[in-house]
């Protein structure tokens, strides 16, 4: 099998050019869920880019992205696939009277009554596709079963027709909020990366890179403020892409050195809990009484 | 390298990370694609197949750094470093053009510890990675003393190198700097920020000091015994009762994940525990898609109700962590239960409920119930008797039978009379009572403790000296 990626660095780069800045750790876990060809589970707090991690790879990779969202009570009629009901009602009731009985059977059970779902589309598609299961830990203990073959062996059973194997190994991203505890084997079978909220300089540069027009200055200013808030204790730290709404927000209103007074007034874009907000401005204005 | 790596595996476990056979070797299929001489690359290709839980990643950098440390690019043989950091301080006198001269003349050893502070105080300004570690390396060589084999703890160097460079003074003086520098308008918040930029350098040159000191000690021992010296117990492992503080805050943090966790898992087995009865509408309206055959039954939810808690807390020294911490976690979780009340106790009692109304952060809730809760009677050493005779004249009135009493406390006390017999009352009125200890199993009815005695009166005492077991207990309770 040819890979995608010859190096770590190249996973960087290609990714830098899609607008997502990936840490060594990101990039480097990228680049062996390719050559070991495992899927990648994708953790860490709200906000920090996981989905887009997905995205970008497929941006950069031009391949096409199939997204599977998951909630509670999704089953494998959602996620992989189901029978066309409706039409192989219309199948029998069109000819009801010339064909055997073998001959229906085998025909309402083929390719063409067949619904794929997500999944059964991603390893059944000829064209390069990068497979996005999202939030895969709203799904009951029962369901993650369901992704158990799919991730291993990149194939779907289906009872009537027989096995279906991927034609090209796509890659493969699990996010999950850590709601829950997810189930051994589906770790087992997954490379594992933690994204936590990025470095200082990080930061920096993915405001730069995705608010344009903003000046330097004012990045280094919003990454600090955000560094220093996220020091706190608080319910619900600020996430990237909240720091991104209130850089935006800085440049919407003209600002372009944050003093106090402002960043208290914008801080709800920022933090979503009263106590929260409430706390913030009390140490980042503590000084000034 | 398969023996080095299967060491390190085998420390991994040993630390209490579950690491499966077939992560054994996706670990070894990985690393066979990364560059040996990338150091970094070659953790994060280990810790992609090894380490599956977030929580258990400073466990895993450790022994990652014990076992590896030896081979990463930054390690160099301190003598070549000591030109290099010549070299720094020749080019640092020259920028300032002071044209002194003092440090210039001799060798490393010339330098004065002030000389040092000073070249310290100039990197921590310019944010110099490279001079830092340089300086780390240094002053551990200078100030901690190590000798081979002596048998002391990695913390106790670390202390002689920190004391010797004075580092809370050292915030001190750079914020000073900065002021002069900039010029004194320096408004309140950049202040801040400042102060906040400084503290994180300080921190990681710390942090330097600390991988150093490790460095020459699995240099000095070996790997193999590192490792066990070093070995910290995961977070949901530590016990509350012996924790330190950057455990303390170490277990804060994992207890609001943990919250949301437990949370979700309760709520969908409130959901899906077991089938309510035949929901006919639902079943009827489903049955049109099958042409009018009610092929699928659909069922109604059942609604179980959620129980009242009351949370009967000691606080005295010994426990008052654990009773913070279920507090704590109980609070965090309160939509669980129909009603939460808490009372805390030493030899007084009081309640607290009102504390945690109203206000969404419990820390500060919690930081209340420490300073304003009336629990001294006589002489403030624990007296369960008492505490408990006044809490059953006082609230026993409101325990009904949907109540769930949970009571806190190692029992020890102080040969006080047990008063068991309120336990005893409160378990004919409420619907279940429970002992939670955070003491070892062992340790249960030795010296003052008593809590036999009221284990006998309860439907169940249990051991609760960690996060996974106060988990474990909390997910039976709801």
């Amino acid at each position: 099998m040819e890979h995608r990626f010859s190096s770590v660095q190249q996973v960087r780069d290609g990714l830098r050019n899609v607008n997502y800045l990936a840490d060594d750790g990101i990039a480097g876990v990228a680049f062996l869920a390719d050559r070991l060809a495992k899927p990648i589970l994708v953790e860490g707090p709200a906000g920090t880019g996981k989905t887009q991690l997905a995205k970008s790879v497929a941006d950069m990779l031009g391949a096409r992205l199939i997204r599977l969202q998951c909630y509670e009570g999704l089953d494998e009629s959602k996620a992989l696939y189901e029978w066309n009901y409706k039409k192989q009602l219309l199948r029998i009731q069109a000819d009801r009277n010339s064909d055997s009985w073998n001959e229906v059977h085998d025909d309402i059970f083929s390719k063409e009554f067949l619904l794929t779902r997500p999944l059964l589309e991603a390893i059944s598609a000829p064209d390069p596709v990068v497979l996005l299961i999202d939030e895969v830990d709203r799904v009951e203990v029962e369901t993650e079963a369901l992704l158990l073959e799919i991730l291993s062996e990149y194939q779907v059973s289906i009872p009537e027709l027989g096995t279906i194997t991927a034609t090209q190994i796509p890659m493969v991203f699990l996010t999950s909020n850590n709601t829950r505890e997810l189930s051994e084997a589906l770790k087992r079978r997954c490379l594992y990366l933690h994204v936590d909220y990025p470095s200082l300089e990080r930061e920096k540069e993915i405001v730069l890179a995705k608010v344009p027009d903003i000046t330097e200055h004012l990045a280094d200013q919003v990454a600090r403020i955000v560094r220093s808030i996220r020091l706190l204790d608080l319910k619900k730290s600020p996430s990237v892409s909240e720091t991104l709404d209130w850089a935006r927000t800085m440049m919407l209103l003209n600002i372009d050195s944050i003093d106090a007074q402002t960043a208290k007034e914008t801080l709800h874009v920022l933090l979503k809990y009263q106590s929260d907000i409430a706390k913030a401005s009390k140490e980042l204005s503590v000084d000034l009484v | 390298m398969i023996d080095l790596l299967s060491g390190f595996v085998q420390e991994l476990r040993n630390a209490g990370l579950p690491v499966s056979l077939t992560e054994n070797l996706d670990a070894m299929e990985a690393v066979r694609h990364i560059p040996l001489e990338d150091r970094d690359a070659f953790k994060y290709a280990l810790g992609a197949t090894m380490v599956k839980n977030s929580a258990h990643w400073r466990s895993f950098e450790t022994v990652f750094e014990v076992y590896f440390s030896l081979r990463g690019p930054e390690y160099k043989i301190v003598e070549g470093s000591e030109d290099e950091l010549e070299q720094m301080w020749r080019e640092m006198q020259e920028q300032m053009q002071q044209g002194e001269g003092k440090g210039s003349s001799g060798g490393m050893d010339s330098l004065t510890p002030e000389e040092i502070a000073q070249m310290l105080m100039k990197a921590l300004m310019n944010g110099d990675q490279a001079m830092m570690r340089a300086l780390a390396k240094q002053s551990v060589q200078r100030f901690a003393g190590m000798e081979p084999g002596r048998p002391v703890g990695g913390t106790y160097y670390l202390y002689r190198t920190l004391r010797n460079l004075d580092l809370d003074n050292m915030l001190q003086k750079l914020m000073e700097a900065s002021k002069q520098e900039t010029g004194s308008d320096l408004t309140a918040l950049e202040e801040r920020l400042e102060k906040d930029e400084y503290e994180s350098r300080i921190d990681s040159f710390k942090k330097e000091i600390e991988a150093e000191i490790r460095r020459r000690l699995v240099a000095d021992r070996g790997a193999e015994a590192m490792a066990k010296t070093l070995r910290k117990p995961l977070p949901e492992d530590v016990e509350f009762m012996h924790a330190s503080r950057d455990e303390m805050q170490l277990l804060k943090k994992s207890l609001y994940p943990l919250t949301r966790k437990l949370a979700a898992r309760l709520a969908r087995k409130r959901r899906h525990g077991r089938k309510g009865p035949l929901d006919f509408r639902n079943t009827v309206r489903h049955s049109l898609s099958y042409g009018g055959i009610p092929a699928e039954p659909k069922f109604k939810q059942p609604r179980p109700s959620k129980p009242e808690l009351m949370v009967v807390a000691d606080i005295s020294g010994s426990v008052a962590a654990f009773a913070r911490f279920t507090l704590m976690l109980v609070y965090a979780m309160q939509n669980q239960f129909s009603k939460v009340r808490s009372f805390v106790f030493i030899d007084g009692i009081d309640e607290v409920t009102e504390y945690f109304k109203g206000t969404e952060d419990i820390s500060e809730a919690i930081h209340r119930v420490n300073t304003e809760a009336d629990v001294v009677w006589v002489d403030g050493h624990s007296d369960y008797g008492h505490a408990f005779e006044v809490f059953w004249d006082r609230y026993g009135k409101s325990i009904g039978p949907k109540t769930t009493v949970l009571f806190l406390g190692d029992a020890r006390n102080n040969y006080h009379a047990s008063q068991a017999w309120v336990v005893q009352e409160v378990r004919k009125k409420a619907r279940q009572v429970y002992w939670l200890n955070p003491e070892p199993k062992s340790y249960w009815n030795t010296g003052d403790s008593i809590v036999g005695e009221y284990a006998g009166h309860t439907d169940g005492a249990y051991e609760c000296r960690n996060l996974r077991q106060l988990e474990a207990f909390v997910e039976k309770l709801a």
